[in-house]
């Protein structure tokens, strides 16, 4: 079975450390947040400026200027702080934010990630998406690991205009976990019932399998 | 000193059809609404708009596109807004797409009276066409130009009549680094309060950036992604 999106941010949770400073990214990543352990301190880092995002507010104490990078309205926790964009974008630039987690059209084999523009159809824009990219010391993608057709999106090189270079270390899919390496992806576990043979089929970039690959515990 | 005015009105009387200007906010949060009404009210056109977001189809920036009154736009992301793409679409508008880290330090930049600076957003990617490269310590780097903005229109939570200014939250964003950046610098806030009220140590924009000030008859302050939780 597939992980579901859930699953993927949950697997993703497992990364998390106790001091880690983590930009969450729109869609699947912002899931993650919900499954940060009990009793670890993460604090959670909007590129719109803040420091120490909360969970959403109750209905009813929605506060127009308190929003994260989504737009969405949200909370802040004990100890947060509130700085402008280029602050923001600065501790990123900077390399202070431990884990930045966003989602992927495509990643190349190398570490290259598109993410933000299709040719042809409506550009919406990158965001801040290149500046954590370019800076981040550790990024996990979260992504599906084919496009609706069944096309792998985890390619020898991508064929969408890029978001960064040589830059994303690990890959969670709703089929695998993976680092990017020198060499390749290299498969570090599958989901619970999906065989190493289907994530070689739909993997289209070089794959690399030594030994036995676990199931992902959820 | 006289910085105060009465109106949005008044504070933007003077800019012309094709001024180049910076907008302040994040997506509907912290935008000059009154401001940006007035231009709306006065039919400047031709505007070259440097802002985060593009607004919504009737809200922020989108009431000025409605109206056809922006010839360009530079902006991070532009998504919510059927009108833009369709201006976009139809080749009426022109769009800049950059990194929004970028954006801020075009921004900052400016306000610090630095010429340019080097970034590694966009090193790799179609941002890097046409620009210098350059490598210190084994990392490339591109160079990127401060921006020269005629008018930064800025939202304050509370200012002075000197012009010192408070952000509210995340409503900072962007302000406090147009404010920097403006050859003159219009500020509209919810509290207008005179001088010596508020905190010198807890003042986010010093005055010395701030040209013309006003306290903004009406703030809608829209909510874009109204999402929240159940009790329990």
């Amino acid at each position: 079975m597939a992980l579901t999106k859930e699953q993927i941010a949950q697997r993703i949770a497992r990364e998390l450390k106790d001091g880690y400073y983590v930009n969450l990214g729109i869609g699947i990543p912002t899931l993650v947040a919900n499954y940060i352990p009990a009793g670890m301190n993460v604090v959670l880092q909007s590129e719109n400026g803040l420091l120490g995002m909360g969970p959403f507010p109750f209905e009813g104490e929605e506060d127009p200027d308190l929003i994260n990078a989504g737009k969405q309205t949200i909370t802040t926790v004990p100890g947060s702080v509130f700085f402008d964009s280029a602050m923001s974008f600065g501790m990123i630039r900077a390399g202070k934010v431990d884990l930045t987690v966003l989602g992927a059209m495509e990643v190349s084999e190398n570490g290259d990630i598109a993410n933000w523009k299709i040719p042809g159809k409506m550009v919406k824009g990158m965001g801040g998406a290149m500046d954590l990219v370019a800076s981040a010391k550790n990024i996990i993608v979260a992504m599906m690991h084919t496009n609706p057709k069944g096309e792998s999106k985890l390619l020898p090189s991508c064929s969408l205009p890029l978001t960064g270079t040589r830059c994303v270390k690990k890959i969670v899919s709703d089929l695998a976990v993976l680092d990017v390496t020198s060499g390749g992806f290299k498969l570090l576990e599958r989901a619970p019932g999906v065989s190493v043979e289907e994530i070689k089929a739909k993997t289209a970039g070089k794959l690399i399998v030594e030994g036995d690959i676990p199931e992902i515990g959820i | 000193m006289n910085k105060v005015v009465a109106s949005a009105e008044q504070a933007i009387k003077d800019i012309p059809d094709g001024a180049v200007l910076m907008l302040g906010g994040f997506g509907l949060c912290g935008i000059p609404e009154n401001c940006i009404a007035a231009l709306v009210k006065k039919k400047v056109s031709n505007l070259t708009c440097i802002s985060n977001n593009a607004g919504v189809d009737d809200f922020g920036i989108g009431l000025m596109l409605k109206e056809k009154q922006v010839k360009k736009m530079i902006s991070s992301y532009v998504g919510e807004n059927a009108e833009f793409e369709r201006q976009l679409l139809s080749g009426e508008l022109q769009v800049e797409l950059i990194p929004q880290g970028t954006l801020a330090t075009r921004c900052m930049a400016a306000g610090y009276g630095m010429p340019a600076f080097f970034t590694p957003a966009g090193v790799g990617t179609e941002v890097a066409e046409g620009k210098e490269i350059r490598n210190f310590n084994g990392k490339d780097y591109l160079l990127e130009i401060a921006f020269d903005a005629d008018f930064a229109i800025v939202k304050a939570w509370k200012g002075d009549t000197d012009g010192n200014l408070v952000y509210k939250e995340t409503a900072r964003n962007f302000n406090p680094l147009m404010a920097m950046a403006g050859k003159i610098t219009i500020a509209e806030v919810e509290e207008l309060v005179p001088v010596g009220e508020l905190d010198p140590d807890a003042i986010h924009t010093p005055g010395i950036y701030v040209h013309r000030i006003f306290k903004g008859s009406h703030y809608e302050k829209r909510i874009e992604q109204r999402t929240v939780r159940k009790k329990n």
